[in-house]
């Protein structure tokens, strides 16, 4: 880790005009101005939070993207650039190949470093979140969730420690990772969904299973939403989410409307459509990326309904459960009028079993919805993370484009300067020129190095994806089957008990 | 084509207990069974086949036997409801568990009809019985005479005359007991048809869920790509293995306690009409003895004639009905131990497939190198 960080000193040429996209919290006292949280940004305002903090681990990351967060950027963006004749890049850089020894690239390539690193420190971490309790009355009444880090990870202090926090943390964890880290290329899990009527139903107290049940969803959501993004090897080391895990006392996320998924989800939306207002032609030269999105796109498509069939399929079995239950009340019905005394004691048996046999649908029911219904579900979620991550890398494109296309005019205004009668004037339009032209030519640099960045990043990220769901699905599933075979062995304890007394009836 | 039916009573030539609807055929609008029947005196069987209306014959024949004392008084086993290809919402919801798995429980429940009248000791002996079950022609429409089970008339009167207070008090407990194990069964039939609709819905779910798997099988050499395309197909597996399960019990409710529930049910509607008959039977003669008491002595010796057939008449149905009774109770008991017997050994059976398929695809799974 020191060596990675001297040779960003080392690398460090013009200390005054680095920015950091991303805030280094760490050194920073917990609070935030007030001020920074104006209603267009997604997040706190990169800039008043810069410093030169050799802990920031961005500082080399990108030179000279505007001050404004790269969602705001998009947000903001003043129509549409006139369209642009496509300019495929230098094919040196067409298709970039991860790990290709490039000196530019160098530094870029520290986050491979800390994940080559940490391949020693192996993945050691169990998050939970639990207890959830409420918090005040009416409705500023909110739930506070327990949440417990148990590890032998060397980033951490302590091997075992828990911290009270509120949905809105989680929110606003959730929206500083994303403005740090997504365009960039990394594939941000995303949060849990923010539900008015749900949450509106906890506030007014009802203590009634459906908000019991709700609170039991967010709680699973939140404890995954953390999981998720531990296991990521880069966001496991951001402080934002060291003292998330760690600081018995955290800032309140303000202006957490955009931070959902669902604000998310606006966000890429817009970011997918200021693209397409570009007319982006991108000459798609690598072909990796091409097929890459089209697989996104069926896989989200596939994803969704896969997952609407699970949620019929929740229903369906909650469905079953009522009918069991109000079966057995009419089999309890019967065993109670009938004059036969074995047949009376063998309904009533009868509607006992049926009784056990409803709970078995309720807890296959749970099993449909925890482990799939909600597995696909943050699958649809981060597909629309990925699909963000890939709007970032066409516009990471753009904007290269665009320094290359203004220094392409930039030259020809100077080759047009030779022409100019006035001597006095030429020297200083000519040094003035040259000066734009250098700045340009430096735009563009940087501008490539970002692009060829990105498209790195997002590689590994997909490949990390694909790891990661592999892992999820094959777990998830093995747990399904363990539940599946519990419920039949139950129904086999429940028949062997009842055939005897079905027997003795005559 | 039918023949004259002179003989009333007759010994049945097949074994009772034996006969199997084997086949049900579906000839456009109409269902036809095939009916088979164990000869008695010699090796052989009888092959008929029947439609409803054929049923509807027997039943008429059956119910208008006036001449046999006390018919009246018998508990006439139920005939479902008429089957139809393509049938309203309405009557397959009339129809319950019958209107299920393709017309098997509807065979089950003919079969049993048949067996019941053929070993009955009255109705059996009728002979039309013997031709419904041996003629190879169709037993033919022919108008019955007059039934004496006219529901309409009955319906009519049946609000004032079904709660009449009885003479006797094993037929009142009797009739206050049928009231409720008739509407017991009725709604425990209609919930237990509730929980296997929605399993069927759940089979049909599992199988979405299986076919939509296979279409996020993804091509490529790609481990990864790979690996995931191995989970889809075995989940998929897995779903199909639930799908199968369900259905079993599914099926395992339909053709046994399904089944025994709908009998209990309509066998208690059975009982409920012989009730009513006898009820009804009551009120005549309660009135016949008024009339001859009142009755000026010019029409006093006829009013005594009236009198005395209507009490002969129902004491010939107290007694006949007293046997039924027992004879009901005896073999509903008998039936729904048999049900509930078949029930939990299908649904044992069906649980230990089950588990070992369950088991087997979650080693598969443990053991995938993923």
């Amino acid at each position: 880790m020191i060596e990675v960080m001297s040779m960003y000193r080392i690398r460090n040429p013009e200390p005054t005009k680095q920015r950091s996209v991303c805030t280094s919290s760490a050194s920073e006292p917990a609070s935030l101005p007030a001020e920074d949280i104006s209603t267009n940004s997604n997040g706190p305002k990169q800039d008043s939070l810069f410093d030169d903090d050799p802990e920031d681990l961005f500082a080399e990351a990108t030179e000279e993207v505007s001050l404004d967060s790269p969602e705001r950027d998009v947000l903001l963006s003043d129509g549409p650039s006139p369209a642009i004749t496509p300019i495929t890049p230098p094919t040196s850089v067409i298709t970039p190949r991860i790990g290709l020894p490039h000196d530019d690239m160098f530094t870029h390539s520290s986050f491979d470093e800390i994940e080559e690193e940490e391949g020693g420190d192996s993945f050691d971490m169990h998050i939970s979140v639990s207890d959830p309790e409420k918090v005040g009355d009416g409705m500023n009444a909110y739930m506070a969730y327990k949440v417990t880090t148990k590890t032998s990870m060397s980033v951490f202090k302590n091997h075992d420690f828990s911290v009270k926090r509120r949905f809105s943390d989680f929110l606003g964890l959730h929206s500083k990772l994303a403005s740090k880290y997504l365009h960039i290329g990394y594939i941000v899990p995303p949060a849990p969904e923010k539900s008015i009527v749900g949450m509106t139903k906890v506030k007014v107290g009802k203590e009634d299973q459906s908000s019991n049940e709700f609170v039991e969803k967010r709680r699973s959501a939140l404890e995954r939403y953390l999981m998720r993004t531990v296991k990521h090897p880069i966001l496991l080391k951001d402080p934002d989410v060291l003292q998330f895990l760690e600081s018995s006392e955290l800032p309140r996320a303000v202006s957490t409307q955009a931070l959902s998924s669902a604000g998310l989800l606006r966000m890429v939306n817009k970011a997918a459509d200021a693209v397409n207002k570009m007319t982006i032609k991108m000459n798609e030269s690598d072909a990796w990326f091409e097929e890459k999105q089209q697989h996104f796109e069926n896989l989200d498509i596939q994803l969704r309904k896969l997952h609407a069939s699970v949620e019929s399929l929740v229903c369906h079995r909650k469905e079953l459960s009522v009918n069991t239950a109000q079966f057995a009340k009419s089999a309890a019905m019967l065993g109670n009028s009938e004059d036969h005394t074995a047949l009376s004691r063998a309904l009533s048996q009868l509607a006992e079993v049926e009784e056990k046999i409803d709970q078995l649908h309720q807890d296959q029911a749970n099993a449909d919805f925890y482990l799939f219904s909600e597995l696909l579900g943050d699958y649809v979620r981060l597909i629309i993370a990925v699909k963000g991550v890939f709007d970032h890398r066409m516009k990471t494109w753009q904007k290269w484009q665009d320094s290359q296309m203004l220094l392409q005019k930039k030259r020809e205004a100077e080759a047009k300067l030779q022409f100019n009668n006035k001597p006095d004037k030429l020297q200083q339009a000519k040094d003035e020129i040259k000066e734009e032209i250098e700045e340009l030519e430096g735009k563009v640099q940087q501008g490539e190095r970002d692009f060829e960045q990105i498209s790195k990043t997002i590689r590994k990220e997909v490949s990390r994806f694909e790891k990661e769901r592999v892992k999820d699905f094959k777990a998830i599933i093995i747990k399904y089957l363990e539940s599946l075979v519990q419920t039949q062995q139950q129904l086999i304890k429940y028949w062997e008990a009842f055939l005897p007394e079905a027997k003795a009836i005559s | 084509m039918m023949e004259e039916v002179k003989e009333v009573t007759s010994t049945l030539s097949v074994d009772g207990h034996n006969i199997k609807v084997t086949e049900v055929l579906k000839d456009g609008e109409t269902l036809t069974f095939l009916i088979v029947s164990l000869k008695l005196s010699s090796t052989g069987e009888y092959h008929v086949d029947r439609t409803y209306d054929d049923f509807e014959w027997l039943q008429q024949h059956l119910f208008s036997q006036e001449d046999v004392p006390g018919i009246q008084g018998v508990i006439f086993p139920p005939l479902p409801a008429k089957a139809q290809v393509n049938a309203s919402a309405k009557v397959m919801k009339q129809l319950g568990f019958l209107g299920l798995e393709d017309w098997q429980p509807y065979s089950k429940a003919l079969e049993t009809f048949l067996r019941q009248i053929a070993t009955h000791s009255i109705l059996g002996k009728n002979k039309a019985v013997e031709i419904f079950l041996t003629s190879s022609d169709p037993p033919g429409r022919q108008r019955v005479r007059k039934n004496i089970f006219n529901r309409l008339s009955q319906a009519v009167e049946g609000m004032r005359k079904e709660g009449h207070k009885d003479v006797d008090e094993f037929f009142q407990t009797e009739r206050d007991h049928n009231l409720v194990l008739a509407g017991g069964a009725k709604t425990a039939a209609e919930r237990f048809l509730d929980v296997v609709q929605t399993e069927q819905k759940i089979a049909v779910a599992c199988g979405h869920f299986s076919t939509a798997l296979h279409l996020c099988v993804e091509p490529g050499e790609d481990l990864n790509k790979q690996a995931f395309s191995k989970l889809c197909v075995k989940l998929s597996e897995v779903f199909a293995s639930m799908k199968k399960n369900i259905t079993s019990v599914a099926e395992n409710n339909v053709s046994t306690l399904g089944l025994g529930l709908d009998l209990e049910s309509r066998y208690q509607e059975a009982e409920k009409e012989m009730l009513f008959r006898r009820t009804c039977k009551l009120v005549e003669l309660e009135t016949a003895r008024r009339n001859a008491e009142k009755a000026k002595p010019v029409k006093k010796a006829a009013m005594e004639e009236v009198k005395k057939a209507a009490e002969t008449e129902f004491d010939h149905i107290c007694g006949v009905a007293k046997e039924e009774i027992a004879r009901l109770q005896g073999a509903r008991v008998e039936m729904l131990q048999q049900a509930l017997v078949q029930w939990c050994e299908k649904q044992l059976l069906t649980a230990k497939e089950s588990a070992d398929q369950f088991n087997q695809h979650l080693q598969s799974v443990r053991g995938m190198a993923l």
